[in-house]
């Protein structure tokens, strides 16, 4: 054998034992030693700071789980730059590179997309937190979502405004709802619009709905337009920027209604929104899905996430933090169980989650046959010396509520 | 709907326009002289309003006072940016003029996003939440002392290129740069002298803006989009055609939202920019090519 001949019996050798192994079951069970999760949240823009945020519950995951379950996490982080396009391109970047399972993206549009690119691969894509309904209505089979869709944010929303109302023994008459108009924005003012009429029991109507662009630098119009609707309390779906504009041009306005309530949107109790706004960031009220501070879970979360980020406080990441989480403990659940990495594996192992232990509040995590959880419920906190605080339901209050806020002048 | 709601948006639409249109103003006097399109305006905008943060995060210095040093510092730059990078370009095809200054934006991007990270920061003056009450209307004050800023700015601009030589000199640049050559005028170095003003003018508008707004590394890109379509509509190069594209940009934005939809209110400056395109294309104030 000449040279020529032996490196040519060297190559078909090793073409021969690479298909082997790559089409050999036992390949499956090498990988299956980790488990690589691509995450996909929007570290810049202008949803940076919240994806930011939830960026520090993907990070403490592998840890964390590792600890529970005894499953290696290799976490592939991409930025999704809030954009829709950027979230698209960067999914389908993620897989190529070879993610078992991706998760996130905190925002219903960038998670439309990133499902249409899941869909087409056949990867399990995990969502952490987006409420747009359609995103689990289009019978998708690699698609699941540990987050109350905006039908069920707004339900759980407008049920809490009540019992706040009775808590304080206050009936407001009037309401201006002003929401953003992205994605999510939409989803909640449909679901918004389609569950007030039927809540007999809450005492207001809206006497006018103003949407705006999240990304507006400028909400002197629409904070005009809200003040002269003469409203009792202003019912806000909003992003993070676009409340601490909103606020501060509340104050400008002079414009002091009973409170600032949110159904179920992200915003007022970051702790972007009590830095920038200080002291006028107090009272506003968000009834969001929230952490349940009693469960052991969510200690073993806290005592991580504070060992990981000595400096900040994990009331104002709480939400962020265990959504992103728990759809990462999803992912490595479903894997312990599947012993595979394999999509389809992952995928109906994922479907059959039943995770009794939650940092969430809410009943034990389990999806329906559209791959959408139930039963995640909301807390109702109120910003209060600088920080959200529970002040319903009664079971996990931390504080009492503050309403109509001190500053209350009649509109 | 009540007049007082239609005046107090009428007054804030027209004072936010006077700040557009000092951002606009140094976009409209670059092109004008140097016939280069800034590309990376809005983005010199940030820095200038991350400039503004830092100072008064640092000593607090009110933003007003802190626009005196960050201008001097804008010149400069502007300066040495126009001699060392741009004045080779200046003969180059548009797209390559183009190019370097979208890499400039870049950069200027990713610096800020180095050194600040991507959260949105703000000053906190006393009076940034204060307004005076006539009547049912409402003026807020940070709000009028910037137009009064961008009015001071550019009385002092249009004074520079009116009664001075040096304004004149770059006038004559402007208008037959073959002609200003050869009866000797230093081209090169009046075109760096236009662009550091230009700048200056944009570090001015970025330390008013920061009155009012949120800063981010990404908000650049907006506002050099927005500069754009003011100078559109008010004529290219034309230093009162941006005062006043400014002002009809805000306060069609302001009455857009307030009349039609707000969610929709950014939309009326691109259709004000199409209606001028149509029926005079040099813009409102500018001269016909």
């Amino acid at each position: 054998m000449n040279r020529r001949d032996f490196n040519k019996a060297v190559v078909a050798t090793t073409a021969a034992a690479g298909a082997a192994s790559a089409f050999s079951p036992l390949n499956v069970l090498a990988q299956s030693q980790k488990l690589k999760v691509g995450v996909l949240l929007p570290r810049s823009g202008f949803q940076g700071l919240i994806g930011q945020s939830c960026q520090k519950g993907a990070d403490l995951a592998p840890g964390v789980i590792k600890q529970l379950l005894g499953v290696d996490i290799e976490l592939m982080n991409a930025d999704t730059e809030t954009n829709v396009d950027t979230a698209r391109t960067r999914a389908e970047r993620l897989i190529q590179e070879g993610a078992n399972v991706l998760v996130g993206p905190f925002d219903s549009g960038a998670a439309s997309a990133i499902a249409q690119v899941a869909e087409q691969r056949g990867v399990p894509f995990v969502i952490n937190i987006a409420a747009a309904p359609p995103i689990t209505e289009q019978g998708y089979k690699f698609v699941f979502r540990n987050f109350p869709t905006a039908i069920d944010l707004t339900r759980n929303g407008l049920s809490l405004i009540g019992d706040l109302f009775r808590a304080t023994n206050v009936a407001p008459r009037t309401a201006v709802f002003m929401h953003v108009n992205d994605t999510f924005g939409q989803a909640m003012f449909r679901g918004i619009s389609a569950t007030l009429p039927h809540l007999t029991n809450l005492p207001f109507k809206i006497v006018d709905t103003i949407s705006y662009d999240p990304a507006a630098k400028d909400l002197t119009v629409e904070v005009s337009k809200a003040k002269a609707a003469n409203a009792d309390f202003l019912l806000l779906v909003c992003r993070l920027n676009d409340a601490i504009i909103l606020r501060r041009e509340m104050v400008k306005q002079r414009w002091f209604p009973m409170g600032v309530v949110s159904p179920g949107s992200p915003g007022m109790y970051e702790e972007q929104f009590s830095k920038a706004l200080g002291p006028i960031a107090n009272y506003c009220i968000s009834n969001a899905p929230w952490y349940n501070p009693k469960t052991h879970m969510t200690k073993v979360v806290k005592a991580a996430f504070e060992k990981q980020n000595p400096k900040e406080k994990f009331v104002f990441h709480g939400t962020n933090v265990v959504y992103t989480y728990e759809s990462i403990l999803i992912a490595a659940d479903a894997f312990k169980r599947a012993k595979s990495t394999d999509p389809k594996a992952l995928a109906d192992a994922i479907r059959q989650t039943n995770i009794v232990d939650r940092t969430v509040l809410g009943g034990p995590l389990k999806f329906n046959a559209k791959g959408q959880v139930e039963g995640n419920l909301s807390a109702c906190t109120q910003n209060l010396n600088g920080e959200p605080r529970v002040i319903l339901p009664v079971e996990a209050a931390e504080a009492k509520a503050v309403f109509p806020a001190p500053d209350y002048k009649k509109a | 709907m009540p007049l007082d709601l239609v005046i107090n948006v009428t007054i804030a639409g027209v004072l936010t326009g006077m700040v557009y249109g000092l951002m606009a103003l140094g976009l409209s006097v670059i092109f004008g002289v140097v016939r280069v399109v800034n590309f990376a305006h809005g983005e010199m905008m940030t820095v200038a309003m991350y400039a503004a943060v830092a100072m008064f995060s640092a000593w607090g210095i009110d933003p007003f006072l802190a626009a005196i040093p960050i201008a001097a510092a804008f010149f400069a730059f502007g300066y040495l940016m126009q001699a060392g990078l741009i004045n080779p370009f200046i003969t180059r095809p548009e797209h390559s003029q183009f190019i370097l200054m979208v890499a400039v934006a870049t950069i200027m991007v990713n610096g800020m996003l180095m050194a600040f990270g991507p959260d949105a920061r703000n000053v906190q003056i006393s009076y940034q939440l204060d307004s005076w009450e006539i009547g049912k209307i409402l003026l807020d004050k940070p709000r009028v002392y910037a137009a009064a800023m961008a009015l001071a700015t550019s009385a002092a601009l249009f004074s520079f290129f009116k009664f001075t030589l040096t304004g004149k000199a770059i006038r004559a640049c402007a208008d037959n740069h073959l002609g200003a050559r050869v009866v000797g005028l230093d081209v090169k170095h009046l075109y760096a002298l236009t662009f550091g003003l230009g700048s200056a003018c944009v570090a001015v508008a970025g330390c008013m803006m920061i009155l009012f707004l949120d800063v981010t590394p990404s908000i650049g890109p907006g506002y050099t989009l927005l500069a754009f379509i003011i100078v559109i509509v008010g004529g290219l190069g034309s230093l009162t055609g941006a005062l006043l594209g400014g002002v009809l940009i805000g306060l069609s934005e302001a009455l857009a939202g307030l009349l039609i939809q707000p969610s929709a209110k950014s939309m009326f400056g691109f259709a004000l920019l199409i209606l001028v395109l149509l029926f005079r294309p040099q813009g409102l104030m500018g001269k016909k090519p």
